[in-house]
């Protein structure tokens, strides 16, 4: 009671405290840290669960069984949901006995079979982590970056374009080059938005979307006239990437683990980095949090917000230059599966923190690859991700709806809530 | 009563400030200077434009072909949008701005139009056909867009729901072989996601665009689902009844305008009498403008007893609804059976018409009829045989959104309360 009271006399230092949150090292935070895992966890439960249902619902046979017997139709739906979600995950991580008996064996290249499904899960994040980073940091700037799939698109177009016109230069000069183009690139894309933002107020939801058209159309007509490859039939291709500007990949084919998922993981503690342990960071999140009290304390919204959104962009464009550079190695109008939007959920349900990013990332990248198997095994399409992801972006966006379903108490949820200024340009 | 109305007409803009008006200025000079330097002086002098202006196939409301001296019609399209920049520049056209703008960009267009057919035939009328038809879509989602933002909702949802709604149209319409189930089937569709958004923003008051992108990940995940486990499998659920041409009597019959407007597409119709109720109910009505206090001022909408929370839901369910009608477009009025991602964020640029047309229902028609008019003439380019980069002519909208979003909204056009819950303290 006592403390409390000092605490209110001294609304200086709450508010600091309140302010350093992410630095806390109070035994009262650490409890607040269960506590903001519990909502996720039990999201992705939900999730998961919602999606079962939806494979009960939507298969043939389960009718097929019931119209024989109550039992009988229990039976197959607990069955069709066992053998698909078994084949999600052997796809997604490989199958234990295999792994064991390779890993037996000794030779390197059964080992390696036998984990690429893992490995594979890997790859499958690397652009999501990538992306998802770039959507993250955007909210903690208060920026709603939307357009993500453009930058990305750029990216991958400028990263693709030094790949292959620049010829002669040794690797470790070339990929990096490469990278970087995509970078300065998807930055490009990021900073048009960024600055319409700042200076005329015009919404960077909308400029976004817009500038994601104008990306596709942009590649489209690239990949079309200049940047086209000769003889390549009726699918617009870009030539193939010089051997010297490629991302390595560890191991021999079929197993595309590369360089580039560490680079998004350098990434993410960059960013980290950047967000937590520097002044520019605290500006940056302050702009974010409390746009207002950023104005009193003389910090410049204009800056921040053309910064947030360059930086951003690059981050989606070196997304799009690590996939061709790694694993395309040219490009193809094809080259994006709605990572603009997924990315969006892989930030919110990691709570904009890096670490976050990383490990919701990590699990919907182990989902889509595990999704891949379960098409195969059980015929269900890999979109049911997206469907399990919708739902556990809602539920860990109102954990309101998680509290009512699982009758918990008002849970402190830290703090995932997102502040974006509405289309006026206003707090 | 009163407060809330005072509110609403201190938000006309009056003025615009002058780097934005010297902006627009410098647009819709450079498009003058564009249209003579580009297209005027680039063709022979004695090249005659040949518009035919009936669609084929119509004997109905016939028009005489129109035959216009190229270069002349290009020099005096040039002035006009000379003289526009130049009053822009000087004098401004505060509340008209945008329309300025607009008109500027329609220039461009024929322009663009006569200096292609310059030497040729070029059916204009069937090109304004479709670029008509093209609009339906995205006028519906900027109405769409209208009920819901004006009651201070951002929808940026409208994408998803149409998506879905084309979706169960198409079902329903197979199933039952009848038309009009099939769109009251897109229609509740949209609805049931429309009702998660209004839920999920209004009740648990969560970011409404986060909440948005929850319906469109949504919507983009259970259709494609659908479609490949059952719709590309048993085609018979994927065949649904169509929409086709009805001319009306007597209208149709009117030259140039009758084959376009009047021997179309009921859907068309439909967003014409959309178009008129809307319009009247939004700004002549008592409900309207409680609808449009609650999305400008909320608390003080409270204040005088108007349930502020139950308006919202109404306009997010008009809302989806309006997007279902559009989804149904697409599945019933012009493809005939779902495919995946079918919407081509067709939505997405409603929501940048309606921004266009300041959230009025006439001002987003305009924007939706440019924008259709860019994608049909995007798609005709090809066969002109131009030089030109069709995707160029189809990047002009979006740059076009930019440009008026950065020219306007910092003014605040937008309904005030978009964007933000209500919370009664």
């Amino acid at each position: 009671m006592k403390k409390e009271e000092q605490e209110k006399n001294d609304l200086g230092k709450a508010f600091f405290r309140k302010f350093n949150k992410e630095d806390g090292d109070e035994p009262k935070e650490k409890k607040n840290f269960w506590q903001s895992i519990s909502i996720p966890a039990l999201a992705i439960l939900t999730g998961l669960l919602i999606g079962a249902i939806l494979i009960v619902l939507t298969s043939p046979r389960v009718y097929e069984a019931f119209a024989q017997g109550f039992l009988t139709g229990i039976g197959t739906a607990f069955n069709e949901v066992y053998v698909s979600y078994k084949a999600l995950l052997t796809g997604a991580f490989g199958d234990i006995g295999k792994i064991i008996s390779a890993l037996q064996s000794g030779t390197p290249h059964q080992i390696r079979v036998a984990i690429n499904p893992i490995l594979e899960s890997l790859v499958v994040s690397t652009p999501y982590i990538l992306t998802g980073l770039a959507v993250a940091l955007g909210f903690r700037a208060g920026l709603f970056n939307i357009g993500v799939e453009g930058q990305l698109f750029i990216g991958a177009a400028c990263a693709t374009f030094v790949g292959y016109s620049i010829k002669g230069l040794p690797g470790f000069i070339h990929m990096p080059l490469a990278l970087l183009a995509g970078m300065a690139g998807g930055a490009f894309w990021g900073f048009i938005p960024g600055f319409l933002k700042a200076k005329t107020g015009g919404h960077e939801v909308i400029n976004t979307i817009m500038m994601n058209y104008i990306a596709f159309r942009l590649t489209e007509w690239l990949l079309t006239g200049p940047m086209t490859r000769q003889g390549a039939g009726s699918m617009p291709v870009s030539p193939v990437i010089e051997k010297s500007a490629e991302i390595p990949q560890f191991f021999p084919s079929p197993i595309r683990f590369h360089l580039g998922f560490f680079m998004a993981l350098a990434a993410a503690w960059l960013i980290w980095w950047l967000l937590f342990k520097t002044t520019w960071g605290l500006n940056l999140r302050t702009v974010g949090t409390n746009p207002r009290a950023a104005k009193y304390a003389g910090l410049s919204t204009v800056k921040t917000t053309i910064m947030g959104m360059s930086l951003s962009g690059a981050l989606a464009g070196m997304a799009g230059a690590v996939q061709t550079l790694a694993i395309n190695r040219s490009m193809a109008i094809g080259l994006s599966s709605g990572y603009g939007f997924d990315s969006i959920a892989l930030a919110l349900i990691g709570n904009n923190h890096p670490l976050g990013v990383v490990l919701s990332s990590l699990l919907f990248g182990s989902l889509r690859n595990g999704a891949t198997r379960m098409m195969v095994v059980s015929r269900i399409p890999i979109d049911i991700v997206s469907v399990i992801q919708a739902i556990i972006l809602m539920l860990v966006a109102a954990p309101g709806i998680i509290q009512a379903i699982y009758h918990l108490k008002d849970l402190k949820t830290g703090d995932n809530k997102v502040f974006l200024s509405g289309w006026g340009g206003k707090a | 009563m009163s407060k809330s109305t005072h509110a609403i007409q201190h938000k006309q803009i009056t003025e615009v400030s002058k780097p934005r008006r010297y902006g627009m200025a410098a647009v819709e000079i450079g498009i003058a200077l564009l249209i003579f330097f580009a297209f005027a002086l680039n063709i022979s002098p004695d090249n005659k434009t040949n518009f035919v202006m009936t669609p084929g196939g119509i004997t109905q409301g016939v028009m005489k072909d129109l035959i216009l001296p190229s270069r002349l019609t290009l020099i005096v399209m040039a002035a006009l949008a000379l003289i526009i920049g130049l009053v822009q520049l000087f004098k401004g056209f505060q509340k008209r701005t945008n329309l300025m703008v607009g008109l500027t960009g329609f220039l461009l267009i024929m322009s663009f139009l006569v200096w292609q057919g310059a030497g040729q035939s070029l059916n204009l009328g069937g090109m304004l056909t479709s670029a008509v038809l093209l609009a339906v879509p995205i006028t519906l989602a900027a109405f769409a867009g209208i009920l819901s933002e004006r009651c201070g909702i951002v929808n940026i949802a409208i994408e998803g729901m149409m998506l879905f709604a084309a979706m169960t149209g198409t079902v329903v319409g197979s199933l039952t072989d009848s038309l009009i189930l099939g769109v009251l089937g897109a229609i509740v569709g949209a609805l049931a996601l429309a009702a998660i958004h209004a839920m999920l923003s209004i009740k648990y008051k969560i970011n409404q665009t986060i909440s948005g992108t929850v319906i469109n990940i949504f919507s983009a995940g259970i259709t494609a689902y659908v479609s490949q486990k059952f719709l590309q499998v048993n085609e018979t659920i994927n065949t649904p009844p169509m929409f086709g041409r009805a001319p009306i009597p007597l209208l149709s019959d009117i030259p140039f305008i009758g084959p376009i407007l009047f021997n179309t597409n009921i859907f068309v119709y439909l967003l014409l009498i959309i178009l008129v109720i809307l319009q009247f109910a939004l700004f002549s009505t008592r409900w309207g403008l409680r609808l449009r206090s609650v999305g400008e001022h909320p608390k003080a909408a409270d204040t005088l007893g108007i349930n502020v929370n139950r308006l919202r839901w109404m306009g997010v369910l008009l809302s989806g609804a309006i997007a279902g009608l559009a989804g149904a477009f697409f599945t019933l009025g012009s493809v005939g059976r779902f495919e995946e991602g079918m919407t081509a964020g067709k939505g997405f640029i409603g929501i940048a018409a309606m921004i266009f047309g300041n959230w009025n229902p006439i001002g987003s028609l305009g924007a939706g009829l440019l924008f259709g008019f860019a994608d049909a003439i995007g798609s005709k380019l090809s066969i002109l045989g131009s030089g030109i980069p069709t995707q160029f002519m189809a990047m002009a909208p979006y740059l076009i959104t930019m440009i008026v979003l950065a020219g306007f909204i910092g003014k605040g056009q937008a309904p005030a309360a978009a964007g933000t819950p209500y919370d009664k303290e």
